[in-house]
């Protein structure tokens, strides 16, 4: 099985609260802070390393990832292509692109050629970047293509050597499950990260992934090592010959007014109740 | 002049509440504009729907029944075809816009603004302002194409109120979408509680991993929300290790909410967590350490055991 997975630098999520604005508003400042592999990625590169490999066998590969990401060639999208590359997928592509030209449809353009050029089974993405927070992008891709897309994937078994997938996907009301046949397109949940997620029919159904808290696996000394051998190939939107072009168009951006008054420290269960009573009337 | 048509979010025959905010944003958007707006109501149980849905003031309420579950290449297409009339097509953010909408923009080559807090009208021209970066940021954001797809958040805009008239219902064609074969359907579990919706509820309860069990949040936890008549909302570390469903994650990647009173218990206040919490308007935070990062957005902290402070807590609120 071959599956893209696109991966996206962010500034740092954890410390988001420390963007900026310029002055004029027109563009958000990230000074200061470290790039990131979005966590989203993370997660549906996790899920899709899961689904190219035998875990029972020290995780040998038996189908192969390509990440591909988007943006400025530069040390920041290196290093978060060979992460993912440390982590376990076999090769990279950087298309390079300034962020101001791209929105989500023009990502989808882009991963549209990388697509019909790679004819990969399955495309796992994030459902959302941790900076723009669209949730647009993968659904877009799939209906250029022709192709499903399952949104909030959070368990995935394989069936018929992967031609047809059995997934579960998070809904705010519950949980649908669907059979997709490939290709296809899948964004992920929170619930990937679970022990028993993914099942592809190599690695035994019964096996449990050790339990990860926030994002997808560490990459082991032996993967960082590897990594840096792994092709990273570099090639341009109009090498790609796309030449769609955005439909959003961002006119400010402002931070969000502090919260106002201090926090109060309670002295007691008793002193909590009488605030909320009387003062802040809410119960 | 803008015209606006609202895609209804049906959950087992009935339009969900996400509905009603969607029919704020589009009236704001077709009274900022002089346009009008209405209503489509598609799934199972799309004709009862457009009934109870005729009551809101809409132009007229189209309505396409398709029987089986909901899958978004099922429901595209025919969207996008009656999209065709309109500038605007317009839904909830909820799991069911987020994910529907994006492929209706596909199919009529439109930008998506997506989760948006506020409609921006100058001079007739549209804007919108969405929170971006788990909400550190709002971007302020125009679509430059024919037709302009949004998705809202349901915590920022007001369900709309029924207003007394009767639209006229129409019924639409469904249009077949190829691709639809690829995806069975397969069933839906919809998890049920006799306790008023997440994202609707005055008053949200939430805790967090210092739980340690779902005994804790049953034992714990639920005698507080039940007193209060509150909903219940967890972290995402207490749904990830099973103490709570999924659906009651309050966050970036869960649900946001914005109560008159929050009470987060046992949650630090990671950056995603405060993402779905902080437009609430007053929050107390219950937890044993005080430089918890949760104190950056509370209004009343109790530092103390929550295994001590709840339960007095639960009772102190029913003697009221
Ligand atoms: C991309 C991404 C998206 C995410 N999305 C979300 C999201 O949507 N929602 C979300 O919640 N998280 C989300 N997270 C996870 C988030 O970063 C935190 O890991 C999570 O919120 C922590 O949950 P918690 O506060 O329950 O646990 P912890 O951070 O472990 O906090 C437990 C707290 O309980 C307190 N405590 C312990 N024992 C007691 C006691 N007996 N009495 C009182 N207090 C006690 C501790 O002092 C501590 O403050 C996301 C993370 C990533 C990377």
């Amino acid at each position: 099985m071959k599956i893209l997975v696109p991966i996206k630098r962010v500034a740092d999520p954890d410390n988001a609260s420390k963007l900026k604005v310029s002055g004029d508003g027109t563009a958000v400042t990230s000074e200061g802070l470290e790039w990131k592999m979005n966590p989203f990625d993370d997660w549906s590169l996790e899920a899709a390393l899961r689904l190219t490999e035998n875990a029972a066998e020290k995780n040998a590969r038996v189908g192969e990832v390509v990440l591909v990401s988007i943006g400025p060639n530069d040390e920041h999208t290196q290093r978060i292509i060979r992460e993912g590359l440390a982590k376990g997928a076999e090769r990279g592509i950087l298309v390079e692109a300034e962020d101001g030209s791209l929105d989500s449809g023009v990502v989808a353009a882009i991963l549209k050629a990388l697509v019909d050029k790679e004819s990969p089974d399955l495309v796992v993405m994030g459902k959302q970047a941790a900076d723009g927070d669209s949730n647009v992008a993968g659904t877009v891709l799939a209906d250029k293509l022709g192709w499903p897309v399952i949104n909030y994937a959070m368990k995935i078994k394989t069936n018929d050597d992967g031609k047809t997938l059995e997934v579960q996907r998070e809904l705010d009301t519950g949980v649908a499950t669907v059979k997709v046949t490939g290709p296809a397109i899948l964004t992920t949940s929170d619930r990937i990260l679970q022990t028993d997620s993914v099942k592809n029919g190599v690695t035994p159904d019964d096996h449990q992934y050790a339990k990860l808290e926030v994002g997808g696996r560490y990459a082991s000394l032996k993967g960082i090592m590897q990594a840096k051998k792994k092709p990273i190939d570099t090639t341009s939107v109009a090498d790609l010959g796309v030449d769609a072009g955005k439909t959003l168009n961002y006119t400010k951006f402002e931070l969000p007014p502090a919260r106002s008054g201090e926090t109060t420290f309670v002295e007691d269960v008793a002193d909590l109740v009488d605030k909320l009573h009387n003062t802040a009337k809410v119960i | 002049m803008a015209n606006v048509l609202v895609v209804a979010e049906l959950l087992e025959g009935k339009a969900r509440k996400t509905t009603l905010c969607a029919v704020t944003a589009a009236k704001q958007i077709a009274e900022g504009t002089g346009g009008s707006f209405d209503l489509l109501s598609i799934g199972e149980g799309a004709g009862a729907a457009a009934d109870e849905l005729a009551g809101y003031g809409a132009g007229k309420v189209l309505k396409a029944e398709i029987a089986g579950g909901y899958v978004c290449e099922k429901y595209a297409a025919t969207v996008a075809e009656a999209g065709k009339d309109y500038d605007v097509i317009i839904a909830c953010a909820s799991a069911y816009g987020k994910d529907l909408l994006p492929r209706v923009a596909a199919k009529l080559d439109a930008g998506v603004a997506s989760d948006i807090s506020a409609v921006n009208v100058d001079g007739g021209k549209l804007s919108y302002t969405r929170p971006m970066y788990a909400g550190n940021v709002k971007g302020t954001v125009e679509i430059t194409s024919d037709k302009q797809v949004v998705t809202v958040r349901q915590s920022e805009f007001d369900a709309a109120q029924a207003s007394g008239g009767t639209s006229p219902v129409e019924d639409i064609a469904v249009t077949n979408d190829p691709v639809a074969d690829k995806v069975e359907f397969v069933g839906v579990e919809v998890v049920k509680s006799e306790r008023p919706d997440l994202s609707e509820a005055d008053i949200v309860v939430s805790g967090g991993r210092a739980l340690k069990s779902s005994e804790n949040f049953t034992n714990v936890i639920e005698p507080l929300v039940d007193a209060l008549g509150a909903a219940m909302g967890a972290s995402r570390a207490a749904c990830d290790a099973g103490y709570v469903a999924a659906e009651l994650q309050v966050g970036q990647t869960g649900k946001v909410v914005a109560p008159k009173l929050y009470i987060a218990i046992g949650i630090s206040g990671a950056i995603q967590h405060l993402a779905g919490m902080k437009g609430s308007k007053t929050i107390v935070a219950i937890n044993k350490d005080k430089e918890a990062p949760i104190a950056q957005v509370a209004d009343y902290f109790l530092v103390a055991d929550l295994f001590d402070a709840v339960p007095a807590l639960t009772e102190a609120v029913k003697s009221l």
